[in-house]
């Protein structure tokens, strides 16, 4: 059993560049390492799940072991990393004061929220003054789920996975895994097989969710993998803007994080997916970091739905997701913003991919990459229009930006059209933050490094501005602070 | 307030020198005036007098109040007082004039030592040097000078200089490509700052500014060297006569 020991945020691991870099000490209950079927029961027991649920994660585990002898992990994304053991890494593991699950924020553990109040998300207080409902993820297990009442009233459902499983049966059996199936890929598979918890959203018919969702996950315990899993159900003329914050104490070994988002519109509804992922990058020497590989997709399945992935990557040692939209609908809408920074020995490899299947439908896409040290950065893209897609239309854009010469920038679109009515159009550039462009911030008493800044955000502000408020603040800090000591 | 003695300065890694011995001095609440054919160094002494990184000073003193500056950065020049209107300013995507000159203030006062402005404060402040610089307020919404006109962006510049109140102003070319009523608008700018602790140093092509703008001297610059100093008639002389004899005496020297 591992025992977590403090680290400060001036440890000479990261330097302190790292602002999240803390470790809690909370107990922590495990299951074994390794991966085994008796693992996956052992989950779905400790928590209560029914037999069907069962079922569906030991076809998912028994698959996976087919996939890791068949295939092993997918290798055509430009990205090295060395071999993970999976029967190195805890599958589970939950704060022990929380097996039973917290009724309120009082029976939080005093810790955790302290936790949270470091990381800059004070539950209490954000609750009020931003209108936010929270659905943390501490490891894996849900610690607090705060403004259901109020949502509860709009038949707006928004909770932990578990709780979900439990009191939303029938709507967890429609939609888990409709969108992204058990046997998907490596890493969605080996999700469905161990996941511990996430969160679960449905809005009803016709409903505006009045404040924004929002999830914060945390890896804490050493060696643990966070498998965590989202989906997200809007029914017809529903809206919701869904937030996802992530951090991960510095460690120098790596974690694994394999989750599963998966989101659904039917008939003229919405979802806003907005996302800052800040995962420990791993040190300067390209030490530890959290090895990100996540499956992300939705589906537009009703008519005139739409679909809006915004991320903002500036954390983890490799990332690893494309989240996509599948346009099934008739004159539904997908698109992607994303901004992806690979600083030090960062390696990037995300993008989308635009499904087109329905008629009208119209994407967009907009991805900035920004490499800087010896970062490696990749957009990889598809835009598929099948045959029945008349008059789709897609718009691509990617950017790249080097900071300094031992970095790299890569694009690689991969583009099908099976229907000749569509239309497709597909801008790439390449730049450098300009010396004119310095030497005209700094003329105006402008330090370097924040001249730097200043022209990167700005460089990035089309993605950013997708952002709701608060989360565009804190996505401009972020860039600043992972972009520390590349300029300059 | 400005001492400039036997400046040499190039191009970072080129052998032939821009400017060739350049002196000059400007007292506090003076103004001055530089005139000259095209390429013979203006923009590069001004750009010099800022410290961008494109040049390098090869010999020669540059003392702003009474301060060796050329070993500062830009920015530290900036903040101790020192401003140029860019004769082509650069365009960044995505900074909003407004965010921008809000960093730029508060850098100043922070070196200062005085608070930043509330952004309330800020606001109106903005708001009222957008009005007076004649500015369509739609136009400092979008990004820093990107697709702004030429007129545009120096009335951008005379809106940041009217902002920051430096204590040495260089204006380079900000005259050129303005209509009449920016024309005036420039001058206005310079002459409500004009101050006994403030001073200015005009590059110009056309006498028609200083009609608006007494210059106390006037200086003319041909091939790196300044050649000739005078008062406000000497600009008069230049638009009659050109600056032919100028050219012929340098080439002699
Ligand atoms: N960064 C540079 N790289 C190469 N040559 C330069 C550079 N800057 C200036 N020069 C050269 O130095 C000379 C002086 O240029 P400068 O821009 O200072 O002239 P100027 O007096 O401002 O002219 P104008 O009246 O046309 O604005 C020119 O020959 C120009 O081509
Ligand atoms: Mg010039």
């Amino acid at each position: 059993m591992v025992t977590p020991n403090s680290i400060s945020r001036e440890s000479d691991l990261s330097g302190g560049e790292y602002k999240w870099g803390f470790v809690t000490e909370v107990e922590q209950d495990f299951a074994p390492k390794g991966l085994s079927e008796d693992i996956v029961r052992l989950i779905s027991a400790k928590k209560d799940e029914p037999e069907w649920l069962l079922e569906w994660r030991l076809k998912a585990y028994h698959h996976w072991v087919k996939m890791a002898k068949e295939q092993g992990e997918p290798e055509w994304a430009k990205i090295r990393y060395p071999q993970i053991d999976y029967n190195d890494i805890y599958y589970y593991a939950a704060p022990k004061s929380s097996t039973e699950a917290p009724k309120s924020l009082a029976d939080v553990d005093p810790e955790m929220l302290a936790t949270f109040e470091k990381l800059g998300i004070p539950l209490q207080e954000r609750e009020k003054l931003a209108g936010v409902a929270i659905d943390a993820v501490f490891d894996s297990v849900s610690v607090a789920t705060t403004y259901t009442e109020q949502l509860e009233k709009l038949g707006i459902i928004f909770c932990s996975f578990s709780e979900a499983v439990k009191n939303h049966p029938n709507l967890i059996k429609k939609y888990l895994g409709s969108v992204v199936p058990y046997s998907d890929n490596f890493f969605a598979t080996l999700n469905s097989a161990v996941f511990s918890d996430g969160s679960f959203a449905y809005i009803p018919p016709g409903v505006r969710c009045p404040i924004e969702l929002m999830t914060y996950f945390r890896m804490n315990a050493e060696g643990t993998g966070q498998f965590e899993r989202t989906l997200i159900v809007a029914d017809k003329g529903a809206y919701v803007s869904y937030l996802e914050g992530c951090t991960a104490p510095f460690r120098k070994t790596s974690q694994l994080h394999a989750a599963v988002v998966e989101l659904v519109t039917l008939d003229d509804a919405e979802i806003k997916y907005s996302t800052i992922q800040n995962w420990f990058p791993g040190s300067k020497e390209g030490e530890g970091g959290v090895y990100n590989f996540v499956t992300k997709r939705g589906i537009c399945r009703g008519v005139n739905s739409k679909i809006s992935w915004t991320q903002v990557e500036t954390g983890s040692a490799i990332t690893w997701k494309y989240p996509s939209v599948i346009l099934q609908g008739d004159n539904s809408t997908g698109e992607f913003y994303s901004v992806a920074l690979a600083n030090n020995h960062q390696q990037a490899d995300t993008g989308t991919k635009m499904i087109h299947i329905g008629k009208n439908t119209k994407s967009t896409i907009v991805a900035k990459g920004i490499s800087a040290g010896q970062g490696q950065n990749t957009y990889r893209g598809q835009v598929k229009i099948m045959p029945s897609a008349e008059n789709a239309v897609n718009h691509t854009q990617c950017d790249s930006l080097l900071v300094g010469d031992q970095c790299g920038a890569h694009t690689v679109p991969y583009i099908e059209v099976r229907n000749p009515t569509a239309r497709l159009e597909h801008e790439a550039s390449t730049s450098k933050v300009s010396d004119d462009q310095l030497f005209y911030l700094r003329s105006r008493g402008i330090s370097e490094e924040e001249a730097h800044h200043m022209i990167i955000t700005g460089w990035s502000r089309e993605v950013i501005k997708e952002l709701p408020f608060e989360f565009a603040m804190e996505a401009g800090q972020l860039l600043k602070v992972s972009l520390e000591g590349a300029v300059g | 307030m400005l001492q400039v003695t036997d400046l040499h300065a190039s191009v970072v890694d080129a052998d032939e020198e821009i400017l060739k011995g350049l002196s000059l001095s400007i007292g506090a609440g003076e103004v001055h005036a530089i005139m000259g054919p095209n390429g013979s160094g203006k923009s590069t002494f001004a750009n010099v007098l800022l410290g961008r990184p494109d040049y390098v000073v090869n010999s020669g003193v540059v003392t702003f109040e009474d301060e060796d500056i050329l070993e500062l950065f830009p920015d530290q020049r900036a903040l101790r007082g020192m401003f140029l209107a860019f004769q082509y300013p650069a365009e960044i995507p995505g900074v909003r004039p407004w965010q921008f000159l809000k960093a730029a203030l508060d850098a100043r006062r922070e070196y200062a030592g005085e608070k930043p402005l509330s952004v309330r404060d800020f606001s109106k402040l903005f708001d009222d040097k957008v009005e007076a610089v004649g500015i369509d307020p739609d136009l400092v919404k979008r990004s820093l000078n990107e697709g702004f006109s030429g007129g545009e962006k120096k009335r951008n510049e005379m809106l940041q200089l009217e902002m920051l109140e430096p204590r040495l102003a260089i204006l380079d070319e900000t005259d050129s490509g303005l209509d009449v009523d920016a024309l005036r608008i420039v001058a206005e700018g310079v002459n409500s700052l004009r101050s006994p602790d403030r001073s200015f140093l005009i590059v110009t092509h056309y006498q028609r500014l200083l009609n608006y703008i007494k210059p106390d001297v006037v200086h003319i610059l041909v091939d790196g060297r300044i050649v000739e100093t005078g008062g406000p008639e000497l600009a008069m002389t230049v638009e009659n006569s050109g600056y032919e004899q100028y050219i012929k005496a340098a080439v002699a020297d």
